[in-house]
């Protein structure tokens, strides 16, 4: 190729790259700057970007309006979620990676076709039962619903980090005077750690977001989410930007902390 | 003791060791499968039979379906509900299977590229619906700036029922936006596990990139492409958050139906025939699908 | 100090059968080397004696204790694996301690038995390093101070050599043997490499296809091979192979005859006007003058196909009608591809067999 062509197949290549961060990144950062514009500057039809910032939009929202009870909700539900899914789909997570057992295909298969079951087919039903058993409107009831969801994730995706750790390093420890039991806490666990904790992180993202299930099973003690689709959106837009920030910036912290661990669950190599 | 007792003793200590490493997977096993009947067995074998219950006389019949059917809404709800996967899908395909091969290349800040494009996974339907909307709205961003160029005099409309085919653009670019990041993942997942021998192979006989692309890349992502197409188009069925708030109910679709006669008109038989139709379609998909692709594709990461 | 018994030791696969009815005895100290090619049942059976796998018939003795079904933990062995399995969460020292710590020892004679572990594998330095920082080497070296640490009764290795670089296997092979004198250990060594095999054994039991082939000392297996495999497997380049037709104690080849001696034919009776399938190294054939005098030769006429200088011998491809004959001289040698040589065969060092059993008859 020669020297003029490289140079620029080079240079579209940048060009493209910074487009795609300018498409994902300006819509981020235009959002988080109206949480924060003052509302005058947002309704002043002649001015493009905001000058003045104030926090007032997302106090406001917190406090007067009392979104804080639905933050705390949805910080509630998604620890719930991960405390009913983990317990039930580690183990069996941990069966499908280190075990051959007759039915292990179909149970797989099984997990998979769940994965992408509409979760509202379950939902409307879960509301009626749960008035019936008085777990309507409550964190419990929403979590259990979210580890349906999250439950072939947590199976599929710890399912594959136990199968990540090789086999020589169980048997050694075997060898070397373990139980069953014993391989499982001192050597495949520990290895095993990081890409639980992902996982975790992955189920947790999961509840925060949910909307629909959410929204249709809580009254007064809605998730984030589910209030921002019925109460928010009648309010003026600049608290609905302001909720947007609440909603996005955990989500993100999150999976800023545990990106690579992520990227590799995905089965991406980096460099 | 006797060699023969002495033998059958060990024998049988060998038969328990045997029968609980063989027994252990199911005992793993077990907290999942209750926890799957009880929990969504269940509320889903309830679902079935709430479609199919008269709301009022709690006696079974097809009243519910009749329901749907004589509604327009139902209709509008179903066309739109296809026409946005049958828009969006295309969209985020192309551009998924655009970016894979842009970062395939491997160039200097391609995993930061990575991370940034992976950003939009993290965010719920909700969230990217209020970001299109920050930008879209009557004072949103693009129309200030346009206004400020002096293209525009007045602020472009694309919100509200008079203008609902500019809410089916909103939502477009919403679930295009965030979405995009899923399908990319399993194909650049998928792209990463063709060998890079293939393509250097292609190269040596002096392919050009677009033959590289035809004859050895795309056919290698046809596993990961399939993944990708089954898990895109089941979820699109069931599209909710980017809708009802970019457009409320002035764009019908299946969930936001089934939404609406649950929460609004509080008719739990109505809103499961919604959710029974949305479930049907998707095993419906999902068997073709199946049908057309080997199972073990399947069972590969992504979401 | 133990004396390993497998009696009868069957395991299958599905349909495949992985070890076949094996039968064997391994000396108290004895340094056994199962070698065979891949899929041959070696390491299934290592790890039957391990206790990784259970048996479908048989039993597995250590002394007069039958181990057959006793979990590994239980058995007292050591294992060291081909991929080293040094635990990566755990520094080196943790490593080698593993096995006392969880015998429950006291402190002081963990630290005691780990310094005398790393000390005879030349570790000591890296006692706080975590197995990332290690070379494959090193690494390696931690997985037998780890096996050596609580003095066990057998000590199995699964090919530990073969993620080495050449020089370091062959230092690394000098060691294992120094080592194993010195403790007198029982030593099971599982390898397809018949280089590491006649090196370190004190036996080779050749397997193939679950099935032991021949169990002897080294220098028995190569200069008397019992069947057709062993003498193929063993011995680098490979037995030169041809069939023969036996009569009255002459071998008539294709395109030559050889003169037997008496014990020869006498153990050939029986096979008179039979083919047979005969064998002869590379190294018991020779050019003109470099024949050693004491020997029964028979000279053969044929043409060079092919040489390969390795500095250290000279292989010469020698086409003799349909057979390709290869020799194997010492040193260097010259020799023009196409020339005509006339190579000297030992008639003492053939060896025939039969051609349905593949048993040798001599």
């Amino acid at each position: 190729m020669s020297q003029a062509r490289f140079l620029l197949r080079k240079l579209l290549v940048y060009a493209a790259a910074i487009m795609i961060c300018a498409w994902i990144l300006i819509p981020i950062v235009l959002i988080f700057m109206s949480a924060f514009a003052d509302p005058h500057d947002y309704y002043d039809i002649k001015k493009v970007i905001p000058t003045n910032f104030t926090i007032e939009n997302v106090k406001d929202l917190l406090i007067t309006l009392g979104e804080w009870r639905a933050v705390l909700n949805s910080l509630v539900v998604a620890l719930l979620t991960i405390a009913i899914s983990f317990p039930i789909g580690l183990p069996a997570g941990y069966a499908l990676a280190k075990y051959f057992f007759p039915g292990r295909d179909f149970f797989r298969l099984l997990i998979i076709g769940l994965r992408m079951f509409p979760v509202m087919v379950i939902g409307i039903p879960l509301a009626t039962l749960y008035i019936r058993i008085g777990l309507s409107d409550t964190p419990v009831g929403v979590a259990i619903a979210h580890a349906s969801l999250a439950l072939p994730f947590v199976i599929l995706i710890t399912s594959s980090v136990f199968a990540s750790i090789p086999r020589d390093y169980e048997e050694a420890g075997l060898i070397f005077g373990l139980s069953g039991f014993g391989v499982f806490s001192r050597i495949t666990l520990p290895l095993a750690l990081p890409g639980l904790a992902a996982a975790a992180i992955f189920v947790f993202v999961l509840s925060w977001n949910e909307v629909f299930v959410a929204t249709i099973l809580t009254l007064m003690n809605r998730t984030l989410p589910a209030d921002v689709l019925v109460s928010v959106l009648e309010a003026p837009d600049p608290y609905k930007f302001a909720a947007a920030f609440i909603m996005i910036l955990p989500a993100m912290a999150f999976v800023f902390i545990a990106r690579r661990y992520l990227v590799t669950m995905w089965g991406i190599r980096l460099r | 003791m006797k060699p023969s007792s002495f033998f059958s003793l060990i024998k049988k200590g060998a038969e328990k060791r045997v029968l609980i490493s063989k027994l252990t997977p199911y005992l793993l096993l077990i907290p999942t499968i209750i926890y799957i009947t009880v929990l969504i067995g269940y509320p889903l074998a309830q679902g079935v039979i709430l479609a199919f219950q008269d709301s009022h006389s709690h006696s079974l019949s097809l009243i519910n379906f009749e329901t749907l059917v004589k509604d327009p809404h139902f209709w509008e709800a179903l066309k739109f509900t296809f026409l946005l996967a049958g828009i969006i899908i295309p969209i985020q395909v192309s551009l998924a299977i655009a970016v894979s091969l842009l970062l395939y290349t491997r160039f200097k800040g391609s995993s930061l590229v990575l991370y940034v494009f992976i950003i939009p996974l993290t965010l719920s339907d909700v969230s990217a619906a209020l970001m299109w909307y920050n930008i879209l709205t009557g004072n949103g961003y693009l129309n200030k700036l346009l206004m400020a160029l002096g293209l525009i005099e007045k602020p472009l409309r694309f919100f509200g029922y008079a203008y609902r085919y500019m809410e089916v653009l909103a939502i477009v670019l919403a679930e295009v936006w965030r979405a995009t990041a899923i399908v990319f993942v399993i194909l650049f997942a998928g792209l990463q596990m063709i060998g890079r021998d293939y393509i250097e192979a292609a190269d040596v006989f002096g392919a050009t990139t677009f033959q590289k692309l035809r004859h050895v890349i795309l056919p290698m992502l046809k596993p990961s492409l399939q993944v990708a197409l089954v898990t895109r188009t089941l979820f699109a069925l069931q599209v909710f958050g980017t809708v009802w708030i970019l457009a409320g109910r002035d764009v019908p679709i299946l969930a936001g139906e089934a939404f609406y006669w649950q929460t609004q008109i509080l008719n739990y038989n109505v809103a499961s025939a919604y959710a029974l139709v949305i479930g049907v379609i998707s095993i419906l998909l999902g068997w073709l699908y199946f049908k057309f692709l080997k199972p073990e594709y399947l069972a590969g990461g992504g979401l | 100090m133990t004396v390993v018994r497998l009696e009868n030791l069957t395991k299958r696969f599905g349909r495949v059968v992985a070890v076949d009815h094996c039968n064997l005895t391994i000396r108290d100290g004895e340094f056994m080397v199962l070698l065979g090619p891949s899929g041959c049942g070696k390491t299934t059976t290592l790890r039957l004696i391990v206790g990784l796998e259970t048996p479908d018939e048989g039993r597995v003795y250590f002394d007069d204790e039958d181990v057959t079904y006793l979990p590994p933990k239980d058995r007292n062995v050591s294992m060291v694996f081909q991929s080293y399995a040094v635990w990566p969460h755990m520094k080196v020292y943790d490593n080698i301690a593993f096995p006392l710590k969880i015998k429950k020892r006291s402190q002081d004679e963990i630290k005691r038995r780990v310094k005398w572990a790393s000390k005879l594998l030349r570790i000591e330095n890296l006692l706080d390093r975590y197995p990332d920082q290690l070379s494959g080497g090193q690494r390696q070296r931690v997985a037998v101070a780890r096996a050596i640490v609580i003095e066990p009764r057998v000590l199995l290795l699964d090919e530990p050599l073969s993620n080495l670089d050449a020089l370091l296997r062959v230092l690394m092979r000098a060691e294992l043997k120094k080592l194993q004198r010195e403790l007198g250990v029982t030593t099971i060594y599982v390898t397809h490499d018949q280089v590491e095999a006649m090196t370190l054994a004190d036996r080779v039991a050749v397997m193939n296809e679950g099935k032991f082939m021949q169990v002897g000392r080294p220098r028995e297996v190569y200069e008397k091979p019992e069947n057709l495999f062993v003498a193929g497997f063993i011995g680098s380049p490979r037995m030169n192979f041809f069939d023969a037709v036996f009569s009255r104690g002459v071998l008539n080849a294709e395109s030559f005859k050889l003169s037997l001696l008496p014990w020869q034919t006498s153990l050939l009776e029986g096979y008179e006007g039979r083919t047979v399938k005969v064998g002869i190294r590379p190294e018991c054939i020779y050019p003109p003058n470099l024949a050693p005098r004491a020997a029964k030769l028979e000279c053969i006429d044929g043409t060079i196909d092919f040489v390969e200088p390795l500095g250290s011998d000279t292989i010469l491809h020698v086409r003799v009608g349909d057979i390709t004959l290869v020799v194997k001289v010492p040193g260097a040698y010259e020799a023009k591809i196409g020339s005509s040589l006339r190579i000297y065969l030992d008639v003492e060092k053939l060896h025939v067999f039969d051609p349905a059993s593949e048993k040798a008859v001599f």
